[in-house]
């Protein structure tokens, strides 16, 4: 499905990403792993095309890298960023139908299904988008960039800041969203939550790979975690 | 009294309008790309010029969407081939860039047209009293532009809110990253909200043309208040560049009507103060001051309240 190979990508002068390999298959849920600061999130936004990425990503046999975020987004690549970028003034409903892409008339994921799985969102249908609880823009957020229909999603840091019930709820969303055949991409602070639902765990740290393997492996490997994850 | 207020309000609304005609495309423009349009006043003056020139061989009414719609090409290729390239080179580099279109067009407007007014006149159809208030006669054309403006504000506020490319737009003026990452052509659609945006510049220019004077300073002239406009505003706030044009518009035709002075306000305590140099202050009008109105009003903004009435942008 997409396939990364010595990505490297500049903030200014700064060499954030130092030549990341990481693979997806289809199906699959993956996570990224590791402390602040390391490049997981500029990886994400890398292969969206802002910072421009030097390197190979190839995805569904085609490679994007240099191709602007709006023609990777449409090859079927969603991005759901940190910082949620719901649009404030704009209704939880206009959000959602923003998600559409230009010509894409119906999705495997609409606004019904949206209003199903998360009925508080539909009673705030009307409301604007920068009126939600964190919890609600998370969830808002990724229903959105489903709308578009892709066939992988990146999503970083979904549950920063949110409750343990929240949290919960995501994880399910998460799981939901692989039974239907996307791949996702995880980049994940809480270890429990990426190592119950990710199928294969990646460990970065200062701008590449440090560690591939199984939730199961790195829970064997007490080193990689020690020197990698834990604080 | 009441027919000073009554004139000075529909001028000062006409005003305002016509200020809000440029001033949305500013802050639009502004908030999508982050790019301070120093050129925007001179799409203005074009548009003036081109409706002059329209208006001698066939006509004002052709005038009246040609001039626009030129005037959006230009801006459309002025977005495509040069803001495009110098936006990879940063803010500052834009900022020159449009800083230095503004010299340009102003060069080309004097090589064509030379320095002094050109003849634009209201045309006959619109040259007659539209209705007289107590001795007043208020001129057809002032009403034709003021209704045009409003049509314009009503098109565009459907537009913006109830179409799918506004509600694009809407959503690029806080995270026009993201709304790349959905899927939309950001790039595309900058492009022709800088058409957009210059049109209705020059929609402003072809109707305000031949009610006041159409010169080739009259860019350099106007550019500073849209600038008030947008800030006082809020960068980026369409309802607020509403209000700023409407309030600027307002306070601006109301000063120039009064002959109130400290002297007046103060009454009997004014005649006591001392020296010949306070009593010049007394004494200055408000008509007087008029010109710094704006101004002030944009320094105690930004003091205190740096976001402006309505803006929601904190840069």
């Amino acid at each position: 499905m997409l396939n990364v190979r010595d990505l490297h990508a500049y903030y200014g002068k700064s060499h954030i990403l130092q030549g990341v390999n990481f693979h997806v298959g289809a199906n699959e849920i993956v996570s990224i792993l590791g402390r602040n600061g390391v490049g997981r999130s500029t990886t994400l936004k890398a292969i969206m095309g802002d910072p421009a990425p030097r390197g190979e990503i190839v995805f569904k046999g085609r490679p994007v890298a240099g191709l602007k975020p709006h023609e990777i987004a449409r090859l079927g690549i969603g991005y759901v960023p940190e910082e949620r970028a719901i649009f404030p003034a704009l209704t939880v409903e206009q959000n959602l139908l923003l998600g559409l892409k230009p010509g894409q008339k119906a999705s495997r994921w609409s606004v019904e299904e949206t209003w199903r799985l998360f009925p508080q969102l539909r009673e705030r249908a009307n409301a604007p988008g920068g009126a939600l609880s964190g919890g609600e823009q998370q969830m808002l957020t990724i229903c959105r960039t489903l709308m578009g229909a892709p066939d992988l999603i990146m999503i970083d840091e979904p549950t920063e800041g949110l409750s343990p019930q929240m949290v919960e709820r995501i994880g399910d969303l998460l799981q939901e969203i692989a039974r239907r055949g996307i791949s996702i991409v995880l980049v994940e602070q809480r270890l429990v939550i990426a190592l119950r639902i990710s199928h294969r765990v990646y460990v970065m740290g200062h701008g590449h790979i440090v560690f591939e393997g199984t939730p199961a492996d790195l829970m064997a490997n007490a080193e990689v975690r020690r020197e990698w994850l834990e604080v | 009294m009441i027919e000073i207020v009554l004139i000075s309000t529909l001028n000062g609304v006409l005003y305002g309008m016509l200020l809000f005609l440029m001033a949305s495309g500013l802050t639009i423009i502004f908030s999508m790309m982050g790019v301070l349009n120093f050129a925007h006043a001179s799409f203005y003056m074009l548009g003036a010029f081109f409706g002059f020139e329209i208006s001698r061989r066939i006509g004002f009414w052709p005038g009246l969407v040609l001039a626009p719609l030129l005037v959006g090409l230009i801006g459309v290729a002025v977005e495509r081939y040069g803001l495009r390239r110098v936006h990879r080179h940063g803010h500052v580099a834009e900022l020159l860039f449009t800083f230095g279109l503004t010299f340009v067009i102003q060069e080309a407007v004097e090589m064509v047209w030379g320095k002094l007014p050109v003849d634009y006149r209201v045309p006959p159809s619109l040259d007659f009293p539209a209705f007289t208030v107590f001795a007043t006669n208020y001129p057809a054309f002032k009403l034709f532009e003021l209704l045009t403006a409003l049509a314009i504000f009503a098109a565009l506020l459907v537009v913006v809110t109830r179409t799918r490319i506004g509600l694009v737009v809407q959503a690029a003026l806080t995270h026009p990253a993201m709304v790349a990452m959905l899927g939309h052509n950001v790039d595309r659609i900058f492009m022709l909200v800088f058409g957009v945006g210059a049109a209705l510049a020059a929609v402003a220019g072809v109707i305000a043309g031949p009610a006041l004077v159409t010169q080739s300073n009259m860019a350099a002239l106007l550019g500073p208040i849209l600038f008030v406009v947008v800030v006082i505003g809020g960068l980026g706030s369409l309802p607020g560049a509403f209000f700023a044009s409407l309030l600027i518009g307002l306070v601006q035709t109301f000063a120039v009507a009064s002959n109130a002075s400290l002297a007046d306000l103060l009454g009997p305590l004014a005649s006591g103060a001392g020296s010949s140099f306070l009593r010049d202050i007394w004494n200055v009008t408000v008509a007087q001051v008029a010109p710094i109105i704006p101004y002030l009003l944009l320094v105690l903004i930004l003091i205190f309240r740096p976001r402006g009435l309505m803006g929601q942008r904190e840069s």
